[in-house]
């Protein structure tokens, strides 16, 4: 099996390298900074049980900006996205059911 | 024992060692200690584990010497949590976690791949430099008198009430742990990016989809004891709270935190070991492995479901009532792919050219011990029998059954089936023969005893016992002795072997994969031109034509 | 590969291909290494979202459970600083994503200007925080270390917090837990920290090398890795803002 000459070990095609325009990077930039403001003038809201969910909606809408744009996964591989996917599917695991047996146990028993 | 054998060797009156190999391309201290090659980290990982495997063994030792009578009188009980303890941590993070990946994985999954070294040479030796610094720290803390929490680190126990070296084997694990994510690691972006042509991901060798899903695991589970050992380290030193309810800590966070990677650590160990019983039980059947496409979903099936079971561990502790049913539910669901490869072995078995050479008897003990151990799992992933059976010596049987029977039995398969490959030299086959056997005894003896014992209810962990149990214990402790020789007979032939063994050649088993193609031991780039891989995994027609081919050749 | 090899195994030397200096040997090219080293520095960052994942988990348990206190510590945090840290970590991400932009399109006094002013933006959060960790030994919030609820039993101890926030006195036991707020405050912004402390360590190599010309030269996968790191540590400041800083700023 050694007789085949030397082929390049690239089994898919690498994908173009996406090089982002400054324009965007500085449009984001903008954008954070803008949702930075607005996260810190909500927290001066009475808004009750949304507090929280607004002020976590907004710390997601800025990192996933931050990783589509100035981490370059909107133009990455599936490869990538998929990494990402499940980094974050088991830390919602590991938040999610340690937290599903702190709330359960006020419930008491059956 | 049936005299068919497939090995075949070359001519031992003409054969030789190739003169150059990763073995002698270069010399000197330095050259290993500073090498990026695969291998040769593979041989110095093989040196530390063993080193540690018999430091833990000995610690067996002593347990099962102070549980011959009742009374603790051979030491201390505090001492006897020591012991306990420190064999513990040794055996787990020390040998059981890197025994297969870092020994067997280093070598062979470059190889398997077509691939001329893994992704990360240098963080490959990284690796191998924090084990060695995580194994320093751990005999630091056994000379300057040990730790006696028990592995498990249980808080508040270990933050607040024990005096001893929780700190530096904290650490120990610590760094330990990181020597296991860089492994994984490199064994992922290895798998995914380095394969040669035509290795699609259903030709891969089952032996490297069980070291993807094992990387899988280290890499995101192994942070998580990392925090775990930090926030005990904190709370030691500076009292923050985070697990004294005193100051409204919850204590049992530590144990989710832990457990949380604790669970899918023993798949870590496992699915290693798995991943050589299959290329093991197909070459000494002389079949392709049954299901092959079955086998390597289940691998990371157990990968993925072991992320959802680890409260399985707490079912006593303290944990809701609802979180008992959801973990005991889904513990039940990840027994299913290991049974379904326990299934898959026994199909590419039946019908198959058997022989028992070395290898294959060690495979055989893993599929009846690791089946026997699994079962007694799904007693313990079920909270109503869990509760009575669970820190008794039914748990100690069970994951022993698993992680000796299973997994050290595995580890010694792979290494005898590829010693042939590593030193270009074979093993002596009847002595070998006999020590599985000694070990399948041994094991047995020391083992099966404990199940009584935990459901007639004694304790874990404890020096002294009732008096009605002490027959079982000095089964027990007898078992023990007959397994101690059964591990100590390998370090003595295999030695042996390096000087005295029969030449191996390229492929002394006539087995499939790119490993047995080259030449014995490898050339540190392994392959002179890259491979093409033009043929499904285990194909032995393939193998058939490439004697043919050679045969021809030569004449 | 050496010739002697080829000889001993009599197999044909497969053609000595050309490659760049950066080319490590058991990569079979540039796009091969490149692309390992990016997927390992991504799997890398999963290993520091788990690690975080464990803080966090700790953080929404006590939250839950002490929600006053941990409302009322919260107020002991300078808004004002908060808020210019993470407008801070925000722009040296700016300037670490325009970086990798000059190293990819081979500017390279551009590439300088950019690492440095991440480099120094840096170290403006690290010193911000500094500020605000003293602030806190002078007011004994460190928890294990002559930890006070003065403030948090008799809030107008405090007189500045007070004013703002006019919180109400807490009873003692509730007051008690505002140190596993504290510790939480200083195990994440911790860890945090350490992580920029890593980053500026690199960040200074990198100038040193970038002036040499090393990362525009076509091999620019040091930058990219280095700049998802980078991205990484300003994400985790994202969320350690809001749920530190922001748990109720309102009356």
């Amino acid at each position: 099996m050694n007789e085949i000459t030397h082929q390049p070990a690239a089994e898919h095609g690498e994908h173009e390298h996406h090089v982002t325009p400054p324009i965007v990077y500085m449009v984001i930039f903008g954008c954070l900074l803008a949702f930075t403001a607005l996260t810190v003038g909500a927290s001066y809201i009475e808004m009750g049980v949304f507090n929280p969910i607004v002020a976590l909606a907004i710390g997601v809408i800025k990192a996933t900006l931050v990783v589509l744009f100035f981490m370059g996964v909107k133009y990455s591989t599936k490869l990538t996205k998929l990494t990402l996917g499940a980094g974050l599917f088991t830390f919602l695991a590991l938040i999610g059911m340690t937290l599903a047996d702190y709330i359960s146990r006020a419930w008491g028993r059956w | 024992m049936s005299t068919n054998t497939i090995v075949s060797l070359p001519d031992q009156s003409t054969a030789r060692i190739p003169k150059v190999n990763f073995l002698t391309k270069e010399n000197g201290l330095l050259s290993w200690l500073l090498t990026g090659d695969h291998k040769r980290i593979a041989i110095l990982y093989l040196i530390s584990i063993t080193f540690f495997f018999f430091i833990g063994g000995a610690l067996a030792g002593l347990i099962r010497l102070e549980l011959l009578t009742p009374q603790s009188d051979l030491m201390a009980t505090d001492t006897y949590n020591k012991v306990f303890t420190m064999h513990g941590v040794i055996m787990i993070f020390l040998f059981l976690v890197p025994s297969v990946p870092a020994t067997l994985g280093n070598f062979l999954i470059p190889i398997m791949l077509g691939a001329k070294d893994l992704a990360l040479p240098k963080i490959n030796l990284l690796s191998w430099y924090l084990y060695v610094v995580g194994g320093i720290l751990v005999l630091y803390t056994m000379i300057s008198g040990g730790v006696d929490t028990g592995w498990t680190f249980t808080t508040p126990l270990s933050t607040h009430y024990v005096n001893t070296n929780v700190m530096s084997t904290g650490l120990a694990v610590f760094i330990a742990g990181f020597s296991s994510i860089f492994t994984g690691l490199n064994f992922i972006v290895t798998i995914h990016k380095m394969r040669a042509p035509g290795m699609t991901w259903f030709r891969m060798p089952l032996f490297v989809w069980s070291h993807y899903a094992a990387s899988i695991l280290m890499v995101l589970g192994t942070p998580v004891l990392a925090i775990a050992i930090v926030l005990v380290a904190l709370e030691r030193t500076m009292g923050i709270g985070v697990f004294d309810p005193t100051k409204g800590g919850d204590p049992l966070l530590f144990q989710h935190l832990f457990w949380f990677y604790s669970h899918p650590a023993v798949y870590i160990m496992i699915l290693p070991g798995m991943g050589v019983i299959s290329e093991v039980i197909s070459t000494f059947s002389r079949k392709r492995v049954f299901g092959y496409t079955a086998v390597a979903f289940s691998s990371v099936a157990i990968a993925v479901f072991g992320f959802f079971v680890w409260a399985h561990h707490m079912f006593i502790m303290g944990i809701s009532n609802y979180a008992m049913l959801v973990f005991s539910l889904l513990t039940m669901l990840v027994a299913v792919p290991s049974a379904i490869k326990i299934f898959n072995w026994t199909f590419t078995l039946y019908k198959g050219s058997i022989t028992f050479e070395t290898p294959m008897l060690y495979a055989f003990g893993f599929m009846g011990l690791f089946t026997i151990g699994g079962l007694t799992g799904v007693f313990l992933g079920t909270s109503g029998t869990d509760i009575h059976l669970t820190e008794t010596y039914f748990i100690v049987a069970h994951f022993h059954f698993v992680m000796v029977g299973g997994m050290l039995m595995a580890f010694l398969s792979g290494i005898h089936f590829w010693w042939p490959k590593m030193t270009g030299r074979m093993y002596p086959e009847k002595i070998s023969q006999l020590a599985a056997v000694v070990t399948f005894i041994g094991f047995n003896f020391t083992f099966f005893p404990q199940f009584i014992l935990g459901t007639l209810g004694m304790p874990r962990r404890y020096a002294a016992y009732p008096p009605e149990f002490q027959v079982l214990n000095v089964f027990s402790t007898a078992g023990a002795t007959i397994l101690g020789v059964g591990y100590l007979l390998p370090v003595l032939y295999l030695t042996w072997s390096l000087k005295y063994g029969e030449i191996a050649g390229n492929n002394p088993w006539q087995a499939t994969g790119f490993e047995w193609q080259i030449q014995s031991p490898p050339l540190t780039e392994n392959f002179t031109v890259t491979p093409i891989m033009d043929h499904e995994a285990y194909d032995y027609e393939w193998l058939e034509n490439q004697k043919a081919k050679e045969v021809a050749s030569v004449g | 590969m050496s010739d002697s090899t080829a000889i001993a195994n009599g197999a044909p030397e497969a053609q000595h291909h050309e490659h760049p200096s950066y080319q490590r040997h058991h990569f079979e090219s540039v796009e091969q290494q490149a692309d390992a080293t990016n997927f390992a520095m991504w799997l890398f960052l999963l290993t520091e979202i788990m690690f975080f994942g464990g803080l966090f988990t700790a953080y929404l348990i006590y939250r839950n459970w002490y929600y006053p206190a941990f409302v009322a510590a919260s107020h002991q945090l300078n808004i004002f600083w908060g808020t210019a840290n993470t407008g801070v970590l925000i722009s040296s991400s700016f300037t670490m994503a325009m970086g990798v932009w000059c190293a990819e399109t081979r500017r390279k006094s551009g590439l300088v200007l950019c690492l440095v002013l991440t480099f120094v933006l840096g170290l403006i959060f690290l010193g911000i925080k500094t500020i605000e960790y003293s602030e806190k030994i002078e007011k004994h919030h460190v928890p294990g270390f002559h930890y006070s609820v003065k403030n948090f039993t008799d809030p107008a101890s405090d007189p500045e917090t007070y004013k703002e926030y006019k919180d109400k006195p807490m009873p003692l036991d509730m007051a008690r837990h505002t140190e596993l707020y504290f510790f939480l405050y200083f195990a994440m912004t911790g860890m945090h920290a350490l992580h920029m402390i890593i980053g500026i360590a690199i960040l200074g190599f990198m100038i040193f090398r970038a002036r040499a010309g090393a990362y525009t030269g076509g091999h620019v996968t040091f930058v990219e890795n280095f700049g998802l790191y980078w991205h990484f540590v300003d994400i985790i400041w994202i969320f350690l803002f809001p749920l530190l800083y922001l748990i109720s700023r309102h009356q």
